[in-house]
């Protein structure tokens, strides 16, 4: 692999996508470990597209699709991109609130988030609007709630069996 | 005596025994068969239970391991213990299954394994019937195995179940063209059915037998008919039917216990039988390779040669993985068979001139 | 009343003469107990007799939310659960996780616990190949390589007994170094683990089954996977560079201390079949344990003496606020771990795992299209999937 060649540096991958996509692209704090960079949750497509096909970008790579339970209101999916013919990397991050936990799929960009976004609906409740197959994938397909939110609650009773492992008694 | 004139030795044996002079000559014939075909049940079951000993230690052996050590000496007993551990086991037949079929299967399967054994020519006087088309009716007889097994996977209402059967029929049926035609090889050369002829035809030490004789197209069809009879016994590399990674078991996946060893069994007794069938026809039966050990009795040569055979058997199966379905037709259709042709148009040559 | 064409009947019921016989596709479950699914995977395929029409994996079986675990613990409490995730590489996810939470927290590892991380994870990634050299044997239907690669993974595991006291989950690499220093003769009992070994490899392992003629006509041609397709789908590992993509985190993206190593990135070249097949993703396997080895062989050479630990780390650790990711070449793949700390709480506030196999199985459905039954267990076995890493 050519590498090290042509490596962007995160805030020249920035600068070039604001010049692109202007007010979708969120202000962002880019001096911490590993900065994210804020989008607009209804151009995360849009956006994804131009990361993998830019010649100077060619984010080949989704390492890593990851849904967030950020606070009380909101959720955020961050991806982490990596460009094989580049080595440089940069990490999209896009809230959206829990009461309508809807966004653009990614999966028609990088066919890996197909799964990935299976598993953000399944644990985490976001909805991604045009999936080709939009189903759950770890838990079963009759499975109450999103897990690995915050404010979830297991449910007692799934197909007439008690879920939470039942306290010993103490004598 | 009805059929005197054949070699059947237990016939003689009944016939020499004065007391049992009161008996019509019908009820001999049927005393002695009944006592023939209660030896060879037993024959088969002997040998199953050694050669599963044999193939588990040559199995360890090969894997860098003891195999069965716990019981008996070097684990003899354990295929016993095993055998009774099926015995006892409880009959499971699941619901859902066509009974009939499903029970009749297993008996089938092992009633053609057990069949083929009334004419082998174990010694020079040593052979229940030795019919004058002896080979043609090992080659109906072993076919009739295929029923069984569709019977097996059709009643088991298991998919994998009918995978196994499928397949196991197609290659079984496919592998008749080959071994009946490197048959043909040893028959032309012979120039008779019977077994018995086959084997005194190859008299006078090892160049005689066909596999040297009529080189090198004795060694083809031996060759061949080796290849084929793996397959059509359902030996690794080609035991797709029962392939435990593809389709769990294969037609014998609901069988369990008793009716599941019938099929184990009829394994075993197919490895010897076509071990036995490779002996007669090339490797010279109970013919004593040089005439210097001709001390040694022809039921020992005949023994030996088959187990070398069943060895075989095993070590292939340790060694190689398996083929797939079109790889196996492939083998079957594109390179057994025209090489069989060769082989029978070879022999024809050399019979001829 | 509206007429009734016969033809038409007798077509639905598929008995016109010249509909022939009405036949429909078969469904077959293939799991989730079944020989070759590597554990608990279904397999839901549409066959048309031994053709594979489509096939959809159903996972799940063996989710335990490890995740959601993980943010109920200490941060040192998560590294026994990195364990169960690929517990056929426990080493290599320790790794994972403990230089991700030190990329966080901003600390540095000892340098002899740095070297002995490398030769554990490097004896590791020889164990876990030598499961997937032999399961896949046996997914193939050779039955004896798999006990001859497991009499070579015993004496891996007797070396990790001996240096932790487990055989096979070992939470051996701590936050700030490792749990134990080596005991006396391990150099030495490790030196000669591995000179045999290569010897076997060659000697054996390659006779047997790499290059045995049934093999290869079972795995070459069969599953291939473009360069192109392999990193749209995220696959990572052996099965990315058995497509001919020259990609290894040891040497690309440097983690720990891996560029002090010499060592090649073995790519598949196609020398039996197309590049990417399954013969191809096999043999990288089969290769990269002799590049292990001359890992471990350097490892072992240098190692300095000194701690094993780091000083500065307390029994409860504080980690800052801040997100990191860190990804690691674990034998299956790359494995990347997703750590939030909120700075207040005890451990992670959330920790989403990266799984190879996970995105390596999702690839399984568009490869086995029009395959055979048995091709499509030696794609599942060539992928060398773990459950408890798809199914976390």
């Amino acid at each position: 692999m050519v590498q090290g060649e042509f490596v962007m540096t995160i805030e020249e991958i920035y600068k070039k996508l604001r010049k692109s996509f202007g007010g979708t692209i969120l202000e962002s704090d880019l001096e911490v470990l590993e900065p994210v960079v804020g989008i607009e949750p209804q151009s995360i497509a849009e956006v994804s597209g131009f990361l993998k096909n830019e010649p100077d970008l060619k984010f080949t790579s989704l390492m890593c699709l990851s849904s967030v339970d950020l606070d009380e209101e909101n959720l955020q999916v961050v991806y982490h991109l990596h460009s094989m013919d580049h080595n440089h990397k940069i990490i999209l991050g896009v809230i959206i609130p829990k009461n309508a936990a809807k966004i653009p799929t990614v999966s028609g960009v990088w066919r890996t988030a197909n799964w990935h976004e299976r598993e953000a609906f399944d644990l985490m409740g976001v909805e991604f609007e045009g999936h080709p197959d939009h189903r759950r994938i770890l838990c079963p397909d009759d499975w109450e709630g999103h897990p690995l939110r915050k404010d979830y609650v297991v449910q007692e009773m799934y197909n007439g069996l008690p879920v939470p492992y039942p306290k010993e008694e103490d004598d | 005596m009805i059929q005197a004139e054949y070699y059947n030795i237990f016939v003689k044996i009944i016939d020499q025994l004065a007391v049992l002079d009161f008996l019509p000559p019908v009820w001999k014939f049927i005393l002695a068969s009944v006592i023939a075909a209660l030896v060879f049940f037993h024959v088969i079951a002997i040998f199953a239970l050694v050669a599963i000993w044999v193939e588990r230690k040559v199995a360890g052996h090969i894997q860098d391991r003891l195999g069965p050590m716990e019981t008996g000496w070097h684990g003899v007993l354990q295929t016993l213990a095993d055998a009774i551990k099926l015995l006892i086991k409880e009959d499971i037949i699941a619901g859902g299954i066509d009974r009939r079929l499903f029970v009749l299967a297993p008996v089938i399967v092992f009633m053609t394994a057990l069949a083929v054994f009334v004419v082998f020519p174990v010694g020079e006087n040593f052979i229940v019937s030795d019919l004058n088309i002896g080979i043609l009716y090992i080659v109906a007889i072993s076919t009739l195995v295929v029923p069984g097994i569709i019977m097996a996977g059709w009643s088991s209402n298991n998919k994998w179940s009918l995978f196994g059967a499928m397949r196991s029929a197609a290659q079984i049926v496919s592998y008749e063209v080959p071994v009946g035609l490197a048959i043909v090889c040893a028959v032309m050369a012979a120039g008779s059915l019977s077994m018995q002829t086959i084997v005194e035809s190859q008299a006078g030490g090892f160049w005689n037998w066909f596999i040297f004789s009529k080189f090198p197209f004795g060694f083809i069809a031996f060759f061949i008919y080796f290849v084929a009879s793996l397959a059509e016994i359902n030996r690794t590399p080609f035991d797709l039917p029962e392939a435990e990674s593809e389709i769990v078991a294969g037609y014998m996946t609901e069988y369990s216990g008793m009716r599941w060893s019938f099929f184990f069994l009829a394994e075993y007794g197919n490895m010897l039988a076509v071990g036995a069938i490779a002996t007669t026809l090339f490797l010279g039966g109970w013919q004593t390779p040089i005439s210097l050990l001709s001390f040694i009795p022809g039921p020992v040569w005949f023994t030996a040669k088959t187990m070398f055979l069943v060895f075989v058997h095993i070590w292939l199966r340790w060694t190689l993985p398996r083929l797939r379905v079109d790889q196996l037709m492939y083998m079957c259709w594109k390179v057994l068979t025209p090489f069989a042709f060769v082989s029978i148009f070879g022999i024809g040559l050399w019979m001829t001139f | 009343m509206p007429e009734i064409k016969t033809d038409d009947v007798y077509i639905e019921l598929g008995k016109h003469p010249k509909a022939g016989f009405a036949t429909d596709d078969m469904i077959l479950q293939m799991g989730p107990q079944h020989p070759s699914t590597h554990g608990v995977l279904r397999i839901e395929c549409v066959t048309d007799g031994e053709i594979i029409k489509k096939a959809t994996c159903h996972i799940g079986y063996l989710h335990r939310c490890f995740e959601k675990h993980a943010e109920n613990v200490m941060w040192q409490g998560v590294i026994p659960f990195t364990d169960r995730m690929d517990y056929l590489a426990s080493m290599g996810q320790n790794f994972s996780y403990v230089i991700t939470v030190e990329k966080l927290m901003g600390i540095e590892v000892p340098e002899r616990a740095e070297y002995m991380r490398v030769i554990t994870a490097e004896l590791q990634r020889i164990a876990s190949h030598l499961m997937a050299y032999g399961t896949y044997g046996m997914d193939i239907g050779a039955f004896t390589p798999f006990l001859w690669a497991f009499r070579e993974r015993e004496y891996v595991l007797d070396l990790f007994e001996k240096l932790c006291g487990a055989r096979l989950l070992y939470n051996y690499m701590w936050i700030g170094g490792v749990s134990h220093d080596v005991y006396d003769g391990f150099a030495e009992e490790c030196m000669s683990f591995l000179d045999t070994f290569e010897r076997v490899v060659f000697e054996e392992f390659n006779p047997i089954l790499t290059y045995n003629k049934i093999f290869i006509e079972r795995t070459a041609n069969v599953g291939i996977l473009s360069p192109e397709l392999a990193i749209d789908y995220g696959i990572t590992g052996p099965c990315l560079r058995g497509s001919g993509v020259d990609w290894d985190l040891r040497r690309d993206d440097p983690y720990s201390i891996y560029d002090r190593f010499d060592f090649e990135v073995i790519t598949g070249k196609g020398e039996m079949g197309t590049v990417g097949d399954c013969w191809d993703r096999f043999m990288v396997r089969v290769l990269e344990m002799i590049e292990s080895v001359k890992i471990i062989r350097q490892a072992l050479q240098q190692m300095p003496e000194g701690p094993i630990m780091n000083e500065k780390i307390k029994k409860v650790i504080r980690v800052p606020a801040g997100r990191v990711y860190g990804r690691t070449e674990a034998p299956r793949g790359e494995l990347g771990y997703y750590l939030i700390s909120d700075g207040k709480g005890r451990g992670p506030n959330r920790l989403k795992a990266r799984s190879p196999c996970f995105s390596n199985l999702s690839v399984l459905e568009e490869i086995s299209r029009g395959c055979m039954l048995a091709d499509l267990i030696a794609i599942i076995g060539s992928l060398d999937i773990v459950l408890g890493c798809v199914d976390r």
